[in-house]
């Protein structure tokens, strides 16, 4: 079956991918050839291909960490010819396509490199990091039940969309792969800065920030020395702004005597 | 067996209250000595999980994605659904339980949906006290929307990642009591059994997909949220890992089954493009407010298109048949999702289907881009029609969008009562997970309730009931049953990874995949159904004897993942086709061809056909026995759908 375009050239690409057994072993590159590749393949499907071949001739498939292949769930993370999620801009490992490609090209494949971000196995890295700073303090402290009617407090519009752009952090990680420190600050400041802006937030606004950085600090994720790599590779455009405010919201927890934790 | 659906009695606004006042309380000094297993950490497990845990019990919670912030819920788009009547438009508890009786083509418990519809006001106000940044209006309040045809805008949204916001915020409920130590949570641990002793759920096995260990945990009740099973039929709208081995394990060991052949084909995603396809996009529906749906007007102009002689912007307006108008005149392009997958179908079946594959057809914006302008559209649809692109390579400013219909969401699910405990005491069903609220037919923005009402404000109530009878006593963890389970879960482990045939588990999940959409997908025969059956049963032999697995048990093994969850499939998709060929009649997304009025239209057969269908497993390759749940509607008077 043909693609959408029909005048779209099926390419022929040398890839050198990460193999690594497991978490205790060394892992090294590996050549393969890929064959008939169609540019209107996403680049999972491309390794799909290769893993069926692999797997045809025996030899184990390629591990790697994808679900919706449509951008949302944060699984993907592949680090693409030296760049966090490939070469296109504001896009994950699943949304990018073949046809950001060329007929011969040779594509470099690794996981995301970190120590706070172990490798698993081939592509495929631990970020439960991520999940314990979140239950370090990334949520506010509601149980079920007996809450304000949703519509109590008001909240400007402004302020809920701000809020909003924050939350779409998808957790893939890419920022801490992209940075040369190996920071979380991106990720970190994207909870902080949703949970301090919305009026829900503001009980435990200062613990929070300062119990999540203290977790980030303890997964070994490096200093933030605002470079702004994570900015540039995040693919859902998470502003370097909630930085700013991580910094402004911890110099102020830090300046009050009556936080506790 | 007699199926029991425990409804309590009473007018049906009063069921609930009444039904909370009547359960058992455990007493709060006991909680603490109460385990529950929660399987799944979607929007029902997390909701659940969380809950359960405030109230004082021991959850351990399970999800094979490496967090829970990775489930299926995170990728669900348009909105969510509460009887709030912000918009003081009508809207109402019983309009919103109206409503979803008639959208489910009334194959739904009258009582459930009522419930659904009461407290689907209390998960906004859980929601925004949790963080969960919805769309507001300037003057502060929170917005609506109207979805999937409602007539009242009833639908809570964040943007296009509704699910996302909404996960998040279990998500962070679930990591409050993870960091209390009132759950302990199993990430990339995948159930593959339950554990019955005397009857009831005790405990699961799992497996640990990064170390391949098997585990045993016991447990005073099991609830599983583990989602739906549409990728039974390979392509879907769901994420690659959603599958049906929890709730199919769970049958096997006594749950009943019911209605699986209720799939809902959502009408606007991607089409294919090619064999390597792995997973297909959904369009949102909020789509089909502006665009118009077309096919070229004849048979010939679809073939020159096809070859590509043609450019679908040289088509002349009265060479397009825009087919949904012409038909339903007072609903246009806006029918129900199952008419408008079917009159698709329907085109491309008579040649008129477009793209180099001939299975699409049109969705068409240039009027509205000329009412609006391409800024008034791209405000309304930017990230849509910018995924568009990424997907498709085309830009639909310029040029219309091509979509098909695709598998998006089961109704159908584990048999659940009222109190949404499965078959087997103890052992609980929530989400997509449970064949649900949703009847035949799931309308738009309800999944999201659904999942959320069970977990929040259903199951913390009912299963203190079962627990209440519990004696607070740790469960045995030596009793022979967990062993058994165990070493059976490792023979089927052993038997994969020694089959060594030719063929890969994605090759056989895409073999049963083409013969369920063939025969068990928009429109079904009996003729169709038959064959299908016999395809299966071939397919599912040839799996056993030519299924080629490499690598070992004990370290990450994505192939031998696959390998389970398709033998799975393999047995699921012969009892959908069972249930399709026992169902005599069209209703919802259950379409078959035998049973259809002059003008095409569904004839449903309330006569015979009101009940609840659930499958009660057999042994292996034994016909399973159909159980009915009649179906009694005391409040919604049945009526034909039209929408002409
Ligand atoms: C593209 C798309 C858009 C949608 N949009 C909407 C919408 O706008 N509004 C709406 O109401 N609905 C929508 N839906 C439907 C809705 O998203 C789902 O029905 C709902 O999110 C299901 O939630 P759940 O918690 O039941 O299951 P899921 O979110 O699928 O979670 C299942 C969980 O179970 C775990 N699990 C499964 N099996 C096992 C096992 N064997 N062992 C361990 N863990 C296991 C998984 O890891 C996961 O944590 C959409 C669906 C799709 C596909
Ligand atoms: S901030 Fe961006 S790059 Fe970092 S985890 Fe979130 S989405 Fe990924
Ligand atoms: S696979 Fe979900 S974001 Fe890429």
């Amino acid at each position: 079956m043909a693609g959408s375009n029909p005048n779209a050239k099926p390419m022929n690409l040398t890839l050198k991918v990460w193999r690594q057994q497991n978490r205790n072993t060394q892992g090294n590159i590996v050549d393969y050839q890929v064959r008939d590749i169609s540019p209107d393949m996403s680049f999972l499907e491309m390794l799909d291909v290769l893993n069926e071949d692999l797997l045809r001739k025996g030899d184990e498939p390629v591990a790697f960490d994808h679900d919706c292949r449509e951008g949302i769930c944060g699984s993907c993370n592949l680090f693409i010819n030296g760049r966090a999620h490939g070469p296109e801009p504001g896009t994950t490992t699943c949304q990018l396509h073949m046809r950001k490609f060329s007929d011969g090209d040779t594509i470099t494949i690794e996981p995301w490199r970190a120590e706070a971000f172990p490798v698993n196995k081939d592509l495929s890295v631990d970020r439960s990091a991520f999940d314990r700073i979140i239950q370090a303090g990334g949520y506010v402290s509601v149980n079920t039940g007996g809450v304000p009617d949703a519509n109590e407090i008001p909240i400007p519009k402004s302020i809920a969309d701000q809020a909003f752009d924050a939350a779409t952090c998808i957790g893939c990680g890419a920022c801490v792969a992209a940075c040369k420190n190996a920071s979380a600050m991106l990720f970190v400041s994207a909870k902080v800065s949703q949970l301090a802006l919305l009026p829900q937030g503001q009980v435990e606004r200062k613990t929070r920030v300062e119990n999540m950085i203290a977790q980030m600090d303890k997964e070994g994720f490096g200093a933030c020395t605002n470079i702004g790599s994570c900015a540039a590779e995040c693919p859902v455009g998470i502003s370097l702004e909630n930085i700013a405010i991580l910094n402004r919201e911890f110099l102020a927890a830090k300046a009050t005597s009556n936080n506790l934790a | 067996m007699i199926l029991d659906a425990k409804i309590p009695d009473g007018p049906i606004a009063e069921k609930w209250d009444k039904h909370k006042f009547n359960v058992k309380l455990v007493n709060p000094a006991n909680k603490r000595k109460y385990d529950v297993i929660v399987v799944g950490t979607g929007l029902a497990g997390a909701s659940a999980a969380a809950s359960l845990a405030e109230l004082g019990y021991n959850v351990k919670a399970f999800t094979f994605h490496d967090s829970p912030r990775r489930a299926h819920s995170i990728a669900a788009q348009g909105g969510i659904n509460a009887a709030k009547n912000y918009q003081n438009d009508g809207d109402s508890v019983y309009r919103l339980f109206y409503d979803t009786v008639k959208g489910g083509d009334y194959r739904a418990r009258e009582a459930n949906v009522y419930r659904l519809a009461q407290v689907s006001v209390n998960i906004i106000d859980q929601c925004v006290a949790q963080g969960v940044p919805f769309a507001r209006e300037y003057g502060g309040l929170l917005a609506n929307r109207s979805f999937g045809g409602a007539q009242v805008s009833r639908t809570f949204y964040a943007r296009g990642q509704t699910g996302q916001q909404l996960l998040l915020g279990a998500y962070s409920a679930l990591s409050r009591q993870v960091a209390y130590g009132k759950v302990k949570l199993y990430t990339r641990s995948e159930m593959l059994d339950v554990v019955i002793i005397d009857g009831q759920a005790r405990g699961i096995i799992t497996r640990n997909l990064i170390t391949g260990e098997i585990q045993q945990h016991a447990a005073h009740a099991v609830v599983l949220a583990t989602g739906g099973y549409g990728n039974v039929f390979y392509l879907s709208t769901n994420a690659k890992y959603c599958n049906v081995t929890a709730a199919w394990r769970a049958h096997k060991k006594g749950a009943f089954f019911a209605n699986p052949c209720f799939t809902q084909i959502h009408p606007t995603c991607i089409p294919v493009s090619g064999d390597y396809q792995s997973k297909l996009t959904l369009m949102s529906e909020s789509l089909r407010n502006d665009g118009r749906v077309w096919v070229p007007k004849t048979v010939e102009m679809a073939e020159r298109l096809r070859a590509g002689q043609i450019h679908v912007n040289d088509i002349k307006e009265e060479d397009r048949d825009y087919f949904l108008e012409r038909k339903y005149p007072a609903f246009g392009n806006l029918v129900p999702r199952d008419v408008a997958s079917r009159n698709a179908k329907q085109m491309c079946d008579e040649g008129r289907g477009v793209g180099s594959s001939g299975l699409a057809v049109y969705l068409d914006f240039s009027e509205i881009i000329k009412r609006i302008g391409a800024d008034g559209v791209s405000q309304k649809y930017g990230n849509l029609f910018a995924m568009y692109e990424k997907i498709t390579d085309e830009d639909p400013y310029k040029q219309p969008m091509r979509i098909y219909p695709a598998v998006h969401y089961t109704m159908g699910g584990l048999w659940v009562d009222y109190n949404l405990q499965t078959t087997i005491p103890g052992l609980y069903a929530t989400g997509e997970c449970n064949f649900s609220d949703h009847g035949a037919n799931r309308l738009g923005a309800s999944a999201l309730m659904q999942g959320l009402a069970d977990g929040y404000f259903v199951i913390p109530y009912t299963i203190g009931d079962y627990l209440a009878k519990t004696k607070p006593v740790p469960v045995d963890a030596k009793h022979p049953a967990f062993a058994e389970a165990e070493a059976a879960v490792r023979e089927r482990i052993s038997k994969f990874l020694s089959i060594n045939g030719t063929r890969t588990p994605d090759d056989f999940h895409k073999a049963l995949g083409h013969i369920m959409w063939e025969y068990c997908g928009m429109a079904r025969t009996a003729e169709g159904l038959q064959h299908a059956k016999k395809e299966i049963q071939k397919l599912r032999k040839e799996f056993w004897q030519d299924l080629k697995v490499v690598g070992v048990n004990d370290d990450l093994n994505q192939t031998l993942e696959k390998a389970g969850r398709v033998a799975d499939f393999l047995e699921l998709g012969e009892l959908m086709v069972d249930d399709a060929y026992n169902r005599n009649e069209s209703c919802g997304g259950h379409f078959r061809e035998e049973y259809q009025d002059a003008k095409g239209e569904a004839k449903r057969d309330d006569e015979n056909y009101a009940y609840v269908a659930a499958w009660e497993y057999m042994g292996d390759n034994q016909p399973e026995r159909l159980n009915k749940e009649p179906l009694e509607f005391e409040n919604v008077k049945l009526s034909t759908r039209s929408y002409e």
